[in-house]
């Protein structure tokens, strides 16, 4: 039986006023857990309204404006303030010292302030809720965005302030993989989610100052009436779009290659092998994050912009989605003859090989100039970036969370109960998003508040999928809350793994090691190196 | 509308370019499958032949090997490269107009389409266009951008503000097609749904020549209750009383009508005549200023007619001036 250490990060010092002064990482960490995880659940009640407004055609609950407002705020939620702080912000903030063996970030204080601007970004993005909400979608697209009467200022501002909160949690990731080290970790011989937060670092320093700009000149053009983008006053809608993609999908690979790093750290524990090429994983990252920069053009292939630019732009996005395969191969090939568990973070981790892999192959589709004009802007978009967002980055967060879960409590929660909650997420969330590659292939356009007859079944079907979404979500928080009082302790290494987090108790103390470990074993050197599981069994 | 539903993923096209934008999506799917269900497999029966029993067991160290990378990689690049130009010379050939194809302007306003022939004669959501005869869309938008999109020919594209945007089809079967606002443009986006009919070389000179509705041989008001659709009042006026974003049309004339800041208006011809060629001159209580300005897109006697049209839905009653 293990205890739980007598002192820890969680308990020394105390009061309310020691967390939100702090500059430990990992009570960082959790400040930006409970506020992050806050704005999943608003989110997700935005997503659960919209799917039953579509439940059929017409009115079900809400008017058509509400409808519009309903789906710009759960896009701009889950994009702004959950699913881009979520890995770095939580797991990476938590994580990342520990596993490089230092005893925190190189800016503590930056780092805390990336919080409280986050906090700040947040509030103005909710205000606008109160204020008139925002109906523009989460792209804010001109001219409209110039013309409507709702909010659009307090949103944008709210997306322009998060956008540094983002920058500074980069720019400290930089610094800190480059300078905090432990003796002995060459850059070969970090984890690979280490190898994720950084190339997600660097997109995050140099592409969120893009979409600052951009959403300054929105707010200029707003309330100055200088023309920019609205050719009311002379200004240029599609300049917009340039500007807002040039953000916009670099900023998908900072969504997802954090995720990519947690499932090489879950395949390689799980299956107690180690990773098959670690090199071509790494610099697969890297070279996704150099090719994300050029490729924006592929969200406006029928906005006009001249065939060159099209051409260029489809052969470049095929070209960064080679890196993601040799990924999703070199997975699998770690799994062979390896001696698999499956645990919880185990099965999120399959999960997004299952998901993950129909989201980027279903891209070649909309990578390919003459299908994409017909898909683009229909549901076949909306289910191919849920695929991605929620069956890749959503999945790889909930699978680390589960993993490293023991060592941020130093509490485990319910095997079973984990297991009941995954199989229902998975499920509910195929059924959901499954019918909308179909629906969007047929015609139907995204952003409809109301629909045609003949699309009647699978939207039906598409709701029906939300609520066991939804079930499954409820099912997680409850046991992950019960298990912060209930759950029995996992010890310092429940996983047997050989990084450097689990070698210090769980959860950890203050200055996270007692001494600065050295490294005498690579990350994933399962051949040569058993790290005995403190939970006893294995299932 | 009628039901376009065909294959389980795309519906039956109907134009000459719809061929050859299903063959390489069914390629994509085709090859996708295949890869994903070799990933799938290959995952599903690690698991369970590795699956650990018991006591973890010793694996081996070796992380790579060289043959397999190199197929890995190349193979999904081949395939990649085939769809990109494949992809690329279909989009060409949707991008170079014929020379011989008819022209018509299409312009995109909230919420409808209008459609101006270069006989003059001009529409609102509905398109009518000859069968096996290339047409091109000249499009331009007067407000925010929409987006053309015939999901039976596959084609789509965007209509802008500032600029004409340009495609193209050619019809290969007569019938009736959807067409919807694919960019989000406001309350209405999803009501800006059109139809484009497609008939023969006959029918369609036969239609260019009636000038499109004129209305000749109708009276009044049946002329009217056509226009009240085919000008797309009815995406926002219903003629039952239920409310849309627009007020209804039932039991309207006669009574005294509330404005915005109070003041109200007797529903008379000449209210009704502003209401329409300028919407926002008075803005009704309770709704939106949202209504596009119909002047320049109904000529005198449609006018006429419409009002006429609004007049006749009383109830049998006639609760007039209630
Ligand atoms: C995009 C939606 C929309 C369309 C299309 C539309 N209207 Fe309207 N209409 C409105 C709204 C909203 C109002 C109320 C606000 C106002 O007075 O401007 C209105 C008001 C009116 C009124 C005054 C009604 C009253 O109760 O006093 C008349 C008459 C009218 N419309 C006629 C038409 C006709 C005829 C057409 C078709 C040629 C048409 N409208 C098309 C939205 C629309
Ligand atoms: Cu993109
Ligand atoms: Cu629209």
């Amino acid at each position: 039986m293990n205890n739980l250490p007598s002192s820890s990060y969680l308990n020394r010092p105390q009061g309310i006023k020691s967390w939100l002064l702090t500059l430990d990482h990992k009570r960082i960490g959790l400040l930006y857990l409970f506020s992050v995880m806050t704005a999943f659940a608003l989110g997700g009640v935005f997503a659960m309204l919209i799917l039953l407004e579509l439940l059929s055609p017409g009115r079900e609950i809400i008017d058509a404006d509400t409808y519009h407002q309903f789906f710009t705020l759960h896009g701009a939620i889950m994009i702004f303030l959950f699913i881009i702080p979520s890995i770095p912000a939580i797991l990476g903030n938590f994580v990342l010292p520990l596993m490089i063996g230092a005893r925190d970030v190189a800016f503590p204080r930056l780092n805390l302030a990336s919080w409280y601007v986050y906090i700040l970004g947040s509030l103005f993005a909710l205000y606008s809720i109160i204020a008139g909400a925002v109906d523009t979608g989460w792209t804010f697209y001109t001219p409209y965005s110039v013309e409507t009467t709702t909010s659009v200022i307090s949103m944008t501002l709210g997306a322009f302030i998060l956008g540094f909160s983002s920058i500074f949690t980069g720019l400290n990731f930089i610094v800190t993989i480059h300078k905090l080290r432990a003796p002995g970790m060459s850059w070969f011989k970090m984890p690979l989610f280490v190898w994720g937060l950084y190339a997600t670092a660097i997109i995050q320093v140099l592409a969120t100052p893009v979409l600052g700009i951009t959403l300054l000149l929105l707010i200029i053009e707003r309330v100055a009436g200088i023309g920019i983008f609205d050719p009311a006053m002379g200004g240029d809608p599609v300049l917009y779009q340039h500007f807002f993609w040039f953000y916009s999908h670099p900023a998908v690979y900072i969504m997802i290659l954090p995720g990519m790093g947690i499932i090489s750290e879950l395949i390689s524990v799980f299956s107690h092998k180690k990773i098959f090429g670690y090199k071509a994983i790494a610099f697969s990252s890297l070279g996704i994050a150099f090719v994300s920069f050029l490729v924006w053009g592929h969200h406006m292939f029928v906005s006009g912009q001249s065939e060159l630019a099209a051409m260029i732009f489809s052969f470049l996005t095929f070209f960064v989605g080679i890196p993601s395969g040799i990924k999703v191969f070199n997975w699998v090939t770690t799994m062979y003859k390896g001696s698999i568990s499956l645990e919880a973070p185990m099965l999120y981790a399959l999960s997004f090989l299952f998901l993950f892999t129909i989201g980027g192959l279903t891209g070649i589709f909309l990578g390919a100039l003459s299908v994409d004009v017909h898909l683009h802007d229909t549901y076949f978009i909306v289910a191919h970036f849920h695929y991605v967002m929620m069956g890749g980055t959503v999945m790889a967060f909930l699978g680390g969370l589960h993993y490293w879960w023991p060592k941020i409590w130093g509490r485990m929660y319910s095997e079973k109960w984990a297991r009941v909650a995954v199989a229902l997420i998975f499920v509910g969330f195929n059924v959901t998003f499954f019918s909308q590659f179909i629906l969007g292939s047929q015609g139907m356009p995204r952003r409809y508040y109301n629909y045609l007859d003949q699309y009647q079944p699978l939207h039906a079907f598409s709701t029906f999928g939300s609520w066991i979404l939804g079930l499954g979500f409820i099912v997680m928080a409850i046991y992950l809350i019960h298990s912060l009082f209930k759950g029995r302790p996992g010890g310092a290494n429940p996983w047997g793994a050989l990084t450097f987090e689990w070698t210090t108790s769980s959860p950890p103390p203050h200055e996270n090691f007692a001494e600065i470990p050295r490294v005498e074993h690579g990350p994933y050197d399962f051949d040569r190196v058993t790290a005995k599981s403190t939970l006893g069994e294995t299932i | 509308m009628m039901d376009t539903t065909g294959s389980t993923f795309l519906p039956p096209g109907q134009s000459t370019i719809a061929g050859e934008v299903d063959a390489l999506f069914n390629f994509i799917l085709y090859a996708s499958t295949v890869l994903f269900a070799v990933v799938i497999a290959l995952t599903i029966y690690f698991v369970i032949r590795y699956r650990r029993r018991g006591a973890v067991a010793a694996t081996s160290g070796k992380d790579h090997n060289i043959k397999l990378e190199i197929a890995w990689t190349v193979i999904p690049t081949i395939l990649i490269i085939i769809v990109f130009i494949w992809g690329f010379k279909t989009y060409l050939k949707m991008s170079i107009v014929p020379r011989d194809a008819i022209e018509i302007k299409v312009t995109g306003q909230k919420w409808f389409w209008a459609f101006d022939y270069p006989e003059g004669v001009n529409t609102v959501n509905e398109l009518v266009v000859p069968v096996d005869k290339p047409v091109k869309l000249l499009m331009s938008s007067k407000d925010v951008i929409h987006s053309f999109f015939v999901p039976n020919f596959r084609i789509k594209m965007d209509v802008l503000p500032n600029r004409y945007s340009v495609t193209w089809f050619e019809a290969t079967a007569t019938g009736e097609y959807n067409l919807f606002c694919t960019e989000f443009c406001g309350t209405g986006h999803s009501e800006m749904i059109g139809k484009v009919r497609v008939v023969s070389e006959r029918e369609y000179a036969d239609w260019l020549e009636a000038g499109a509705v004129s209305g000749e041989g109708l009276s009044l008001e049946e002329f009217g209750a056509g226009l009240y659709t085919s000008k797309a009042c009815v995406t926002c006026h219903s003629v039952d009383g239920s409310p849309g974003t627009g007020p209804t049309f039932k039991n309207k004339y006669g009574i005294r009508q509330v404005m915005q800041g109070g003041s109200s208006v007797p529903v008379d011809e000449n209210y009704l005549r502003e209401s329409i060629l300028n919407p926002n001159a008075r803005v009704v209580a309770g709704y939106a200023p949202v209504m596009p300005t119909y002047q320049g897109v109904l000529k005198d006697r449609e006018i006429d007619a419409l009002i006429a049209f609004i007049k006749s839905l009383q109830d049998s009653t006639g609760n007039s001036g209630e």
